[in-house]
């Protein structure tokens, strides 16, 4: 038993490993001064250059401020979409065409990114030429590609936070003389707002980060931040990569740890009123 | 009256709810693979769109004419270049899924294994990752596998190699990348699978006189199967189609299908062939997407109990 | 048992041939049957046979296939859930997670729009009755099942309603709460003179709680009447086996008079004498169903040939107030009989493979034809 306790441990300590070392290497050689990526330059470094020359770099710039703008949009259309997608799977019961809606909402999930970036694009240029919308390709055509397989992932986050929660609780409100709008905005919608944050996170996370999809759909002035890097690094490492790649991993943990502590703290909380519930029976 | 009114505005009500995830989902999803289908069957048209109409109103006979075109099915086959594309894709695809397995598995098992508190923070630290770039992990390791790159830079300096090793642009590589990108898929599903074992069957296992190591493959494991084919199947349908991965670690004398797509729709703009290859693709991985929606229609029904 | 009349000159609720299909599949069978103002009605059957679903109906969240409901004289067919008369308590309790006690009482009293300082004071009230005053800023997952539960009941009871279905309602809680909670149900209803009607599949709550018991099958009301009706006079073999424990002998008419009848039975070896007429063809097949503890069990032989058999006691089951005696008769079959255990001091008991004779008076048995 112990041996296998060891063997465990030892396989996801180098799973995590695996996980960290390329992020850290790149964090680290982020204050490299050499322009040689990966050799250090033990003299000169570290030094924040490349983080100067990244913050003078307008095209990056305006391209992570696209790619910001196309994420939000993103993140609210699949919310609003993939909130409404989930509540009729989990509690509409049986109509004509479930079947197909569920399927249509779980193929995204897997679905090769070329393939629904060629038939995105190849929709966009059909309807352009029966109806004449939209016009060229953009931001907006890169943001409704990223809704329709964003929505698919807060489909499946809302459905199953619905699913953990009694059918009944609506019925009862219902029975308690609420109408049915009533009932989702006073009992649905409070109960699903930490699948809504989940979902919104998610859904920005895939729209920033999707590169191929975009590549498809986008049309020219509308380049996101994952597409100049990509034809950045196809050219060849640049040191700067490393320093935007450093930013955004502090971001990120800065976010997870601030929201992992918050969650900490209300995981306490609870726990207090559960204790004083108990003491005062 | 009112009665027939209430009744008539919840079922509209219902209709329009329900209408508004289908015809997005119909128009922006399934009306572009119908496209894709149709186009896949055009003539070649240097001028855009690209592609000759399906239909055409002939004038000299006064009827509609479907020029239906299958030269570009026969391209594929034909063009021993994409027969081997394609065996290579799910070659590489097969591979890295068993390889991620292999590391995913003993992964899951100690952080199902764990005690809540810790379970929570080894869930996140794999979680982690997958909020930063996708794109700029891959790029890490351009700097790792490179010929002067950290890996081989270490293995010199320690004096285990004395020539560097070419690791980056080799199947290797791209195992790495598919493998490092695509981890978290393959614990998910695995640890929510292993976290509700119930731990009484191993020691009843143990009591009827199993050894932890035959309990493990007579127990755990055959229970883990439905984890273990989700796990697989989300590493394995996306990666057949990967793009951006071999592109940036791979081979540049074999090409992967997801770039030879790219190619023939960017470069060559030959967009029936394109829309050929990504119907010949999304039939091969029709199966496993069918599998995958069984596999999540069941977990859905288990959530609700 | 609570033995209360019934005022049957108001009709509340009248159900009229409902029938429910889900597909292929009928939930609910035919079914009619009137539920007078006032009182405590329990549908009572096995797990599956439509209990949930005929209140459900009743509470609007499906509706019949065919049939009518009526709820004072009103026809329900299209008046969605929030705007009937009805309040239904949940077998899951469905309390909203997300709000405190408070809050989830005056849910309801808020959708009709009350003002706050009304709302506050039958919330109050309401609490007090249930006796939860203590409770009220407390969330639902900080409460014991038995404080749930009247929750439930206090939410449901706040809207004063004419009509309240309960769903099981005490099926979460253990033996001993549940006794305490019928009689707390009890006292409650005469209270406020509300309506009940209570879902169970324990016979022990509806012969506590009800005045009057309809019993269900597949989907069919097959017996409606008061819980000394259903247990005396049951109908069917159904619903003698069902209520209560009982033995049913195969048999057949051999004299048929107005006053009386006699029974052939062969497992019992002898005659069956019933005190009382039964309406059936000449020589029919017909069950004999006498209940256990209306059997005597002595060592010597009883006077006469009829109601009457020999055995051996081949098992007995000491449960306190009284004892079980399994006893095998010379045909092989196993009767079943209970004793009150009167004395302390088991000298007197008969013990295990003793011959015995079993006797029952002419009133006892019940003669079921169907
Ligand atoms: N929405 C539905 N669709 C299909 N069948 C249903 C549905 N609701 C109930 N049924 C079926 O109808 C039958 C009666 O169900 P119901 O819930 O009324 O039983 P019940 O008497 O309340 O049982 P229990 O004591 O187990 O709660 C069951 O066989 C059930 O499977
Ligand atoms: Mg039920």
């Amino acid at each position: 038993m112990n041996n296998r306790g060891w063997f465990r441990n030892g396989m996801l300590g180098l799973g995590l490993a695996f996980l960290y070392i390329p992020i850290l290497s790149m964090m680290v050689f982020s204050f490299n001064n050499s322009r040689l990526v990966t050799v250090w330059d033990a003299e000169n470094s570290p030094t924040l250059r490349w983080y100067v020359r990244l913050l003078e770099n307008d095209q990056l710039l305006g391209a992570a401020w696209i790619s910001v703008q196309i994420a939000a949009m993103t993140a609210t259309g699949a919310v609003i979409l993939g909130t409404i997608a989930g509540l009729v799977l989990a509690r509409f019961g049986p109509f004509r065409g479930r079947a197909f809606l569920s399927a249509m909402t779980t193929a995204p999930l897997v679905m090769p990114e070329v393939i629904t970036g060629i038939a995105m694009l190849l929709l966009f240029v059909s309807l352009e030429q029966l109806i004449g919308w939209p016009e060229g390709r953009g931001m907006l055509t890169i943001t409704i590609a990223h809704i329709t397989f964003a929505m698919a992932y807060v489909t499946v986050v809302v459905q199953s936070r619905l699913a953990g929660f009694d059918d009944a609780l609506e019925e009862a409100a219902l029975d308690l003389g609420a109408k049915p709008a009533t009932v989702f905005f006073r009992i649905t919608l409070p109960l699903i707002v930490p699948a809504l944050v989940s979902g919104w996170l998610l859904a920005f996370t895939l729209s920033w980060d999707d590169v191929v999809i975009s590549q498809f759909v986008s049309g020219p002035g509308s380049s996101t931040l994952p597409m100049e890097i990509f034809s950045r690094v196809r050219r060849g490492v640049s040191p700067d990569i490393n320093a935007l790649a450093t930013i955004l991993v502090l971001i990120v943990a800065t976010g997870v740890v601030l929201s992992t502590l918050y969650m900490k703290h209300e995981e306490k909380r609870r726990l207090r009123e559960e204790q004083m519930a108990r003491s005062g029976n | 009256m009112d009665k027939v009114l209430a009744t008539l505005h919840s079922l509209a009500g219902k209709r329009l709810v329900i209408g508004v995830p289908y015809v997005w989902l119909l128009l922006f999803f399934v009306v572009p693979f119908l496209i894709v289908f149709k186009i896949s069957f055009s003539w070649m048209q240097p001028i855009q769109p690209g592609y000759a109409p399906l239909f055409a109103w002939v004038e000299e006979t006064q009827r509609f004419v479907a020029t239906l075109n299958l030269s570009n099915y026969q391209v594929l086959l034909q063009d021993s270049l994409y027969l081997s594309t394609f065996l290579y894709s799910v070659k590489v695809a097969a591979i890295s899924t068993v390889l991620c397995l292999l590391v995913g598995y003993p992964m899951a098992y100690a952080i199902a294994r764990c005690g809540p508190s810790t379970r929570n923070l080894f869930l996140m630290l794999i979680i982690l990752p997958f909020w930063t770039s996708f794109l700029l992990r891959v790029y890490a390791w351009v700097g790792l596998l490179k010929t002067n790159g950290v890996i081989n830079n270490t293995l010199l300096a320690l004096g285990i190699i004395d020539q560097p090793l070419t690791l980056l642009y080799t199947d290797f590589a791209v195992y790495i990348g598919i493998v490092y990108s695509y981890l978290p898929f393959m614990i998910l599903p695995l640890f929510s699978n292993l976290e509700k074992h119930d731990l009484t069957l191993l020691e009843a296992a143990s009591d009827l006189g199993a050894s932890p190591m035959k309990a493990f493959f007579k127990v755990t494991l055959p229970l883990s199967m439905p984890g273990i084919v989700a796990g697989c199947l989300l590493v394995f349908i996306p990666a057949v189609g990967e793009f951006v991965i071999p592109s940036l670690l791979g081979r540049t004398d074999q090409l992967m299908i997801g770039t030879v797509l790219s190619a023939q729709f960017f470069s060559a703009r030959n967009w029936p062939v394109a829309s050929a290859v990504a119907i010949v693709l999304l039939l091969l991985l029709l199966l496993p997407i069918l599998l995958f929606q069984r596999y999540q229609r069941r977990e859905l029904e288990a959530a609700k109990r | 048992m609570s033995q209360k009349t019934i005022d049957r000159s108001h009709e509340y609720v009248r159900i009229e041939g409902v029938t429910k299909r889900f597909g292929d599949f009928v939930a609910v069978d035919n079914v009619s049957l009137s539920i007078f103002k006032g009182e405590i009605f329990c549908l009572l059957g096995g797990s599956g046979c439509g209990k949930t679903t005929l209140l459900r109906m009743l509470a609007g969240f499906e509706s019949p296939t065919s049939g009518r409901l009526l709820i004072d004289g009103q026809d329900m067919a299209g008046i969605p859930p929030y705007d009937r008369p009805v309040n239904m308590m949940f077998q899951s309790y469905a309390l909203f997670p997300h709000m405190t006690v408070e809050k989830n009482v005056a849910f309801g009293l808020e959708q009709e729009g009350l003002s706050k300082a009304e709302i506050a004071k039958r919330v109050g009230e309401m609490l007090d009755i249930v006796r939860l005053g203590d409770f009220a800023r407390r969330k639902p997952h900080q409460l014991s099942g038995g404080q749930r539960q009247r929750v439930a009941l206090a939410r449901a009871l706040v809207k004063r309603p004419k009509l309240l279905l309960l769903d099981e309602p005490l099926g979460a809680l253990d033996k001993k709460l549940r006794e305490h909670t019928q009689f707390e149900l009890i006292n409650l209803q005469e209270q406020l003179g509300v309506t009940f009607v209570v879902v169970t599949h324990d016979q022990e709550e509806a012969m506590t709680l009800a005045t009057r018991i309809g019993v269900m099958n597949k989907g069919q009301i097959v017996q409606v009447g008061t819980p000394t009706d259903i247990y005396e006079f049951p109908n069917s073999r159904f619903v003698a086996d069902f209520i209560g424990s009982v033995n049913m002998f195969d048999g057949q008419l051999v004299e048929d008079e107005p006053g009386h009848v006699r029974i052939r039975c062969n497992e019992l070896e002898a005659t069956v004498f019933v005190s009382h007429g039964i309406s059936a063809p000449p020589e029919a097949k017909v069950s004999v169903a006498i209940r256990p503890e209306k059997i005597e069990m002595s060592r010597s032989a009883p006077v006469g040939t009829e109601n009457c058999a020999k055995g051996v006691v081949k098992e007995i089951a000491y449960m306190g107030d009284l004892s079980v005696y399994l006893v095998r008769l010379e045909s092989g079959r196993m009767v079943r009989v209970t004793i009150p255990n009167v004395e302390r001091h088991a000298d007197e008991r008969i013990v295990w493979e003793e011959t015995v004779h079993l006797s029952w008076r002419p009133s006892s048995p019940v003669v079921l034809t169907i």
